[in-house]
């Protein structure tokens, strides 16, 4: 891999050397095709971790590892210190509750209204019960991603964008640790696209979670990563900021920065 | 899935009779593990049971109806009128009812069950309550099994008096019965052994339909496509496993009583 440069400032504001995810040698398989081969990263608390890489090369693959959606061929996984495969189902649902996963699509549950869905995980997850708190919470969370008015919308009433920051409001409103986002700007006009950047940065200083951000968009990479990672052929073959890397001598890196420059 | 593919016959039905030996272990330990989805259960029985009334009374209505039109002509060639409301009434409750009232929702729950929870796959609406922490089985599979093994039996029993009010209906169309002479006719003639087996065939219906509906939508592959396809199939497999439990209730049901 290339050489990595020292970066410890992060753009959320919290910095610490505390290692939330490790993980050392993954490997995955899909019957006879070889997705991860040697996946080798260490997040620590607060950062932001840009994945970009082609399609199909498995980018979504290492963080459905990390949140045990799907378990390694080979490797170790570590979140908050615990070996993710080797969880019960009662440890990783634990773990689950530490983690925020924002899916491509927003996964937003196609028959429950806005605030049914941004209820769902502080009634069944977090099992609250009190209905001011948890009105409560619904309203911050739908202030903060500047949608108060959506409440009592359905899904299928919401535009793309609307869908994604509801998608982030949910996860977030069970205020996670960790934040993984699989492709948060796809399909997004670059207008909304920025907006919702600057929202996921936002959000990370507002809550303080350590992410990592898939992506194949550079102005989120550009917004978002205190430190990129560059995915070719199951492997990382270029880590460093987002400045380093636009610099990098390797022909493959050159060609995500050369437009974004 | 080219290994899928490379699979011989038998293998494949293997895999898919553990898979669905798994999914059922899977349901059963979720009804007793606590925190019972009532909102949601209450919500799919509405779904399942007021939204297919309609259906289910209708076709139940005219079942009753022309049951009688066609049986007429043959009891009355053998001087036997009087015994059409006892040959509706056990051939509605026993067979035609139970049967008719789970193949109408096998077509429209199980399909519907089968497109809802796939198009909840494939828009990985599943991926995420599991990756949130909460369980999909709780919440989308106990809730709709649980609501199909009850609404069905109640809909058969809706359905039964429908029909056997359609062929009040039709045997007025010709003869003049009272209501309350042609229904204690048709209770009459009923005991215990026709209600009960009846009965308790339509909760096996029920759990068939609900839980072919769950698998094949929780089991279904990513892309659109295969939406239409788990619906596709949850109809064809519950309609198959409501003819093969009717069957084997029929031989248990002879063997007990006859």
């Amino acid at each position: 891999m290339e050489a990595v440069k020292e970066h410890r400032s992060t753009k959320s504001g919290v910095s610490s050397d505390e290692a939330i995810i490790e993980i050392k040698g993954l490997k995955k398989s899909f019957g006879s095709k070889e997705v991860l081969r040697n996946i080798n990263l260490t997040v620590t608390k607060g950062e932001n971790i840009v994945v970009l890489g082609k399609s199909g090369q498995g980018k979504s693959v290492t963080i459905q590892c990390i949140v045990g959606m799907l378990t390694p061929d080979a490797g170790s996984v570590k979140v908050f210190g615990k070996e993710v495969s080797e969880l019960n189902d009662e440890e990783l649902k634990d773990l689950r509750t530490h983690i925020g996963f924002l899916f491509q699509s927003g996964a937003l549950f196609d028959s429950m209204t806005v605030r049914e869905n941004l209820e769902f995980p502080l009634t069944r997850v977090l099992k609250l019960k009190d209905q001011n708190e948890i009105d409560q919470r619904v309203n911050e969370i739908l202030e903060g991603v500047g949608l108060p008015e959506a409440a009592e919308k359905m899904p299928s009433d919401l535009s793309g964008g609307m869908r994604k920051r509801i998608g982030l409001a949910r996860t977030l409103i069970v205020k996670p640790e960790i934040m993984l986002y699989d492709e948060p700007t796809t399909g997004l006009d670059p207008i909304t696209s920025r907006e919702i950047s600057q929202l996921i940065l936002e959000m990370q200083k507002k809550y303080k979670t350590t992410s990592i951000i898939i992506t194949h968009d550079m102005e989120c990479a550009r917004i978002t990563a205190d430190r990129v990672v560059v995915m070719n052929d199951g492997e990382y073959i270029a880590e460093g900021s987002f400045d380093d890397l636009q610099h990098s001598d390797n022909q493959f890196v050159k060609s995500y920065f050369s437009d974004s420059i | 899935m080219e290994d899928q593919a490379a699979l011989s016959g038998w293998k494949k039905w293997a895999i898919s009779v553990g898979d669905q030996s798994v999914f059922l272990s899977r349901f059963i330990r979720n009804i007793f593990s606590g925190g019972f989805e009532w909102s949601e259960f209450v919500r799919q029985c509405y779904e399942i049971g007021y939204k297919s009334f309609s259906l289910v009374g209708l076709t139940s209505f005219i079942m009753g109806l022309v049951l009688i039109l066609q049986l007429r002509p043959t009891l009355v060639e053998f001087g036997a009128e009087s015994m059409l409301p006892h040959t509706l009434a056990v051939s509605i409750v026993r067979e035609i009812g139970p049967v008719i009232t789970a193949i109408i929702c096998a077509g429209k729950i199980a399909s519907s069950i089968g497109a809802e929870l796939g198009s909840m796959k494939v828009t990985e609406q599943i991926d995420a309550m599991e990756v949130a922490g909460a369980n999909p089985i709780q919440y989308l599979v106990v809730t709709r099994i649980l609501a199909t093994s009850l609404m069905v039996p109640l809909l058969t029993m809706i359905g039964d008096a429908i029909g056997l009010f359609g062929g009040y209906v039709a045997l007025n169309i010709s003869d003049k019965i009272s209501f309350f002479l042609y229904f204690n006719k048709c209770i009459s003639s009923l005991d215990f052994t026709d209600f009960f087996p009846a009965l308790i065939k339509t909760v096996f219906f029920g759990f068939a339909i609900g839980y072919v509906g769950c698998y094949k939508g929780f089991n279904s592959n990513k892309g659109t496509e295969s939406v239409g396809v788990a619906a596709n199939s949850a109809v064809v497999t519950a309609s198959l496993w409501i003819f093969f439990i009717d069957m084997i209730v029929v031989q248990i049901t002879n063997l007990l009583y006859y």
